[in-house]
This record gives structure tokens, C-alpha cells and sequence, in this order.
């Protein structure tokens, strides 16, 4: 049933034009006079859109075991790739933008950033856990170098540091956790882990096991109490990077999160769409306590911060909390409110995040007091802030109260009432600190009311993350088929 | 040698790792912690691979182990170096710019 080597590579290629890509970046590198020329940036574009093309548009049959069961080619996967590839897309667009990058060597960033690609690719879809580590080891070491990008600048410098620490204990931790899954059913593959672990009865080395490995991908996604790295290395790092970290290495996280707690820790029942705990360790309710957790710290330490991205940083801990709330639920409906909140943040946070591009473009600055009176400095750009603020907060008829909606009718169908109203509360929370942007942006006076001049290209790409964040609120049946029948293709 | 012996060492060596990461302030020290973490698991996953199931993918996986350490830990210290040289320290406390 699984596929050889030689057989599998027609299902792997999305893997190889990324591959591809960064192999001719690399020559660019080489071989360009100038390396700070805009071609390294094109060349990823088309690298990561063709990428986007064959996993997405042109999916060889999915369903497969590929490389000696190394390897899932399924529905599931296929949606984090094509999530995934998107949010690099929009983030290379960011950082041609950016007046933070511009000046330094180019090709290298791009290199960076596609190999954190290739990770993600590889994270969402690996059913070994040699293969897991492999993937999780080219989505962190990579982002490293992208957080300390910014040479000479002592934040981006002390981001990178603290990134790299907490990232090397973390998954050091985690495969401590993996060797004693390992000790305990003789196989690095996911699926026979699950399957041993589900006939014998070791309760206190499976809780081990089972608390190592949240560790790891809990600073993945930046659950609460694993998530320290998480503000100051949003804060320091260039915030095109910033906004990928926010999104690209989050849903890989919670992808590899979904596959690996279903498989080792639970088995599906046909025809249910539920899974059956298998486990003696009650790891639901320890991560139901996290997302808890994590959404309410998130939210209350968002309020005081007065720094934009550290802002989003904390608000984007809070979405890691609410969308931790469907992995809880042990349901396929779960996993799918999962999956299309991520669409949906997708849109929402780049957007939030390339508005800040935009506006310390030209302020140098990322505090609130330099986003007063945007409103008459650059109408457009702080009317496309005050659409992903509120979509953000999930207030209706935008696209982050949908996602919202099937998190908790979810959550309140299969009866976690507790946390659907801490949930609830802490929504209320948000739209406080969200608002206080846009009450800056529009209710103060700015020190300089000169106008902020928003290139025609860049209010194209503003116009393409604001349109699916108010469509998705009104027409969003097709991304939620999409995401209903990934789930269904969860095959491992 | 028993099976139990080798856990109990991977096991202290676990913990001494955790500790040093948990305590030291230096920056460098702090990945020699982590490096001792690692080393735990290589005996954890050699030793199961070697008395339990007798197949090699303890043994494969410590070896990738042994790789990704090497790699992590020479960007790891690129870093550290790269601090030292705006900062002049490599001390994990010297690093708070960013808080709140």
C-alpha cells in the first residue's frame, strides 16, 4: 500500500518547483551583478505560483502513502499546501514592498523563505515521526535567519536569538517525547504508533509522551504557555516576516497537530465523523485547558501593548487559542471550522499586517500614536485596517465571524459549553483593543497630517486581501465544501 | 548493560540539559543545554532500537538527530555571533529591547 520511491515523485510535484526555485535563486545570487535587484523577487513569485498551480488546480490523484509511508498525499495535506504556498505569495508581494528590506541583499530572503515553504509542504503532510522532525527542523531553522534578517538592527538581532533558543529547547523536548513513543511500539510510523498504542495500556509513559510532544508543536503554533517567543519575535523581526510567521508556520503547526494527535492519541470511527479517544491520558481536555488559556492571555496582555505588530502578535495568540477550541472537539465538523477559519485569518491578518507595511513605509514607526489620522492621511488604506480589525474582532458581515460561527456552534454541538463562553468573553476583550486602532485612525489628531501615498500596485494587493474578507462574510459555502471534503480525504 | 540502565542515564542526561537551559544565562551554554537534551533522546532511541524491536529506525533517527543538531547549532551560534558583535555580550538577560 505504500508507494516506492521512484513511484511516488509524480505526486511530489509541488515540492520540486519549490526545490527548483530555490536552487535558481541561489544561482541568481550567484551570478547577478546587483543582488539587490527585484528579479530574485519575481522568481519566487513564479516558483511559489506554480507550486500553488500543481498541488491546488492540478492535484495528481491524492489518497496515497508516498515515499515507504514517509509521506501522506491527501485531501488534508493538499489544503495546508495550497494555504500555505498562498500566504508566501502574499508575503513576497509584502516584502517587495517593504522599506524595511529594501537595500539588503534579496535573494538570500527569498531563499529563507521558500525553504520555510518547503517545511510547511513537508510538515503538513509527513506521517513518520523522522519525517516530522526532519520538516519541523526546515520550517524553524530557516525562519531563524528570516527573524534576524534586518543586519546591524539589535531588535531583529535579539528576536533572532530568542527565537532560536526557545526553538531548540522546544523541539528538543519534543523528540524526547518521540523516543519514548518509539520505546514504546518499536516504529517511527505514525499510523503503527497509533495502532500499538491503542492495544496496550501504558498510562504514565504515554502521559509523558503525549505532554513532550504539545510542547513542541504548542510553540509551533504559540499556545499559551509556550508562546514567550512569540511577541518580541514578531516585534523584531522585518514585518513582512513577521506576517508569514503569523500565519504560514501557524497552520503547518496545526496541521501537523491535527494528523499526529488523531492518529497516535485517537481513531476515527467510520461513518461518525468522530474519533474515539484511544488513549488512557485525557489529552482533549489538557489542550481545551490551553486553548483557554492561551485566547485569554492572548487577549488581555494585547490590550495594554501600544506597539502595532506587537499587537497583532498578541491577537494572533487568541486566534491560535479560538482555533485550538475545534482540535479539542475530537470531530470532523471541528477540524473543518478549523481549517476555514485558517482561510479566513489567511486574509485577514496578511491584510492587517501589510497595512502596517504600508504605513511604516513612510512613518518609520509601528506604535498606534503613528497610525493617528490615517483616516485623512490615507483613507484607503485605513478604511482596508478598520474591514480586517473588525473581521478580526469577528463582528458581522465580515469574514472572521463566520469562522467564528462554526468554531462555536461546534463546540456547543458537542457540549463544551465552558469554553465556548470563555470564548465568547474574550471576543468582547478583543474588540477593545482592536477598536482603540481604529478610534486612533479616525477620532485623533495626527502630529502630521501630510498624506501617506499608497502605490497603485500595492492598493491592488489591498484590494485583494479586502474582497475575499467581506465575501467570505456573505458567500462562503464553496471554502467551507473545500474544507469539508479535505477533512473527509484525511487518509494516512 | 540492561535497558533500564540506559534509560535512567538518557533520562539524567535529560534532565541536566533542561536544567542548564532552565538556569545559565549565557547564550552559548544555553545551546550546550539543549545539545545534552538531544544526546538524551539519541540514547533513548538507540537503546530501544537496539534490546526491543531490533529494527533500525532508532538508529536512522539518531543519526538525522545528530545532523539537524549540527545544523541548528551553526545557526544557532551565527546568531549568538551576530549579537556579540552589535551588543558585545551574549548573555540571554543583556537581550530585553523587546518586553511587554
Amino acid at each position: 500500500m505504500f508507494l516506492g520511491n521512484l513511484a511516488s515523485l509524480r505526486y511530489f510535484l509541488p515540492e520540486f518547483a519549490v526545490t527548483a526555485t530555490i536552487l535558481l535563486l541561489v544561482v541568481l545570487h550567484v551570478v547577478t551583478k546587483s543582488p539587490r535587484s527585484t528579479a530574485s523577487g519575481f522568481l519566487s513569485l513564479l516558483g511559489v505560483g506554480a507550486a500553488i498551480f500543481l498541488a491546488g488546480v492540478a492535484p495528481a490523484g491524492a489518497g496515497r502513502s508516498i515515499f515507504e509511508g514517509m509521506v501522506a498525499h491527501d485531501g488534508f495535506a493538499v489544503f495546508f499546501k495550497v494555504l500555505t504556498a498562498l500566504a508566501t505569495l502574499v508575503v513576497i508581494f509584502m516584502s517587495m514592498d517593504s522599506r524595511d528590506l529594501a537595500g539588503r541583499s534579496q535573494a538570500e530572503y527569498y531563499i529563507f523563505l521558500l525553504s520555510t515553504l518547503l517545511g510547511m509542504f513537508l510538515l503538513s503532510s509527513a506521517t513518520d515521526i523522522v519525517m516530522l522532525y526532519l520538516a519541523l527542523e526546515l520550517v524553524s531553522i530557516p525562519s531563524y535567519l528570516l527573524a534576524g534578517y534586518l543586519k546591524g538592527q539589535e531588535r531583529s538581532t535579539e528576536a533572532a536569538m530568542k527565537y532560536v533558543v526557545y526553538g531548540a529547547t522546544a523541539s528538543g523536548v519534543m523528540i524526547y517525547g518521540f523516543s519514548i513513543l518509539f520505546g514504546l511500539t518499536g516504529s517511527t510510523q505514525v499510523a503503527e504508533i497509533g495502532r500499538s498504542l491503542a492495544a496496550g495500556k501504558a498510562t504514565l509513559p504515554m502521559l509523558l509522551a503525549s505532554v513532550m510532544v504539545a510542547v513542541g508543536f504548542g510553540y509551533k503554533i504559540a499556545a499559551v504557555p509556550f508562546h514567550m517567543w512569540s511577541p518580541d519575535v514578531y516585534e523584531g523581526a522585518p514585518t513582512p516576516a513577521t506576517a508569514f510567521f503569523s500565519v504560514g508556520p501557524k497552520a503547518a503547526g496545526f496541521a501537523v497537530l491535527v494528523r499526529f494527535y488523531y492518529t497516535v492519541f485517537a481513531a476515527a470511527d467510520p461513518g461518525t465523523g468522530l474519533w474515539r479517544l484511544t488513549s488512557a491520558v485525557d489529552w482533549p481536555f489538557l489542550f481545551a485547558a490551553l486553548s483557554a488559556l492561551t485566547m485569554t492571555v492572548g487577549n488581555l496582555v494585547a490590550v495594554k501593548q501600544s506597539n502595532v505588530k506587537r499587537l497583532l502578535a498578541y491577537s494572533s495568540i487568541a486566534h491560535a487559542g479560538y482555533m485550538l477550541m475545534g482540535f479539542v472537539l475530537l470531530s470532523s465538523a471541528g477540524i473543518e471550522a478549523i481549517l476555514f477559519y485558517l482561510v479566513v485569518y489567511l486574509f485577514m491578518n496578511l491584510g492587517a499586517f501589510y497595512v502596517v507595511v504600508l504605513v511604516s513605509n513612510a512613518t518609520r514607526g509601528e506604535e498606534i500614536s503613528d497610525f493617528t489620522g490615517l483616516g485623512s492621511r490615507a483613507p484607503f488604506a485605513a478604511v482596508a485596517l478598520s474591514i480586517f480589525l473588525f473581521a478580526l474582532t469577528g463582528i458581522p458581515p465580515f469574514s472572521g465571524f463566520i469562522g467564528k460561527v462554526y468554531l462555536f456552534a461546534e463546540v456547543i454541538h458537542r457540549g463544551v459549553y465552558w469554553l465556548a463562553v470563555v470564548a465568547a468573553l474574550n471576543s468582547v476583550v478583543s474588540l477593545y483593543y482592536y477598536t482603540r486602532i481604529v478610534r486612533a485612525m479616525f477620532f485623533e489628531e495626527p502630529k502630521d497630517a501630510s498624506a501617506i501615498p499608497v502605490p497603485a500596485v500595492s492598493g491592488a494587493l489591498l484590494v485583494l486581501l479586502v474582497a475575499p474578507t467581506l465575501i467570505l462574510g456573505v458567500y462562503w459555502e464553496p471554502v467551507a465544501r473545500i474544507a469539508a471534503d479535505s477533512v473527509r480525504m484525511l487518509a494516512f | 548493560m540492561t535497558l533500564d540502565k540506559l534509560l535512567v542515564i538518557a533520562a539524567a542526561l535529560f534532565c541536566c540539559g533542561l536544567y542548564t537551559v532552565m538556569t545559565r544565562r549565557n547564550a552559548v551554554a544555553v545551546l550546550m543545554g539543549v545539545e545534552l537534551i538531544l544526546n538524551a533522546t539519541n540514547i533513548n532511541f538507540v537503546a530501544f532500537s537496539f534490546f526491543l524491536s531490533r529494527v533500525m529506525g532508532g538508529q536512522i533517527f539518531a543519526v538525522f538527530v545528530i545532523v539537524l543538531a549540527a545544523a541548528e547549532a551553526a545557526v544557532a551560534l551565527a546568531i549568538f555571533l551576530r549579537m556579540f558583535s552589535t551588543t558585545g555580550t551574549v548573555e540571554v538577560d543583556a537581550a530585553d529591547q523587546l518586553k511587554g
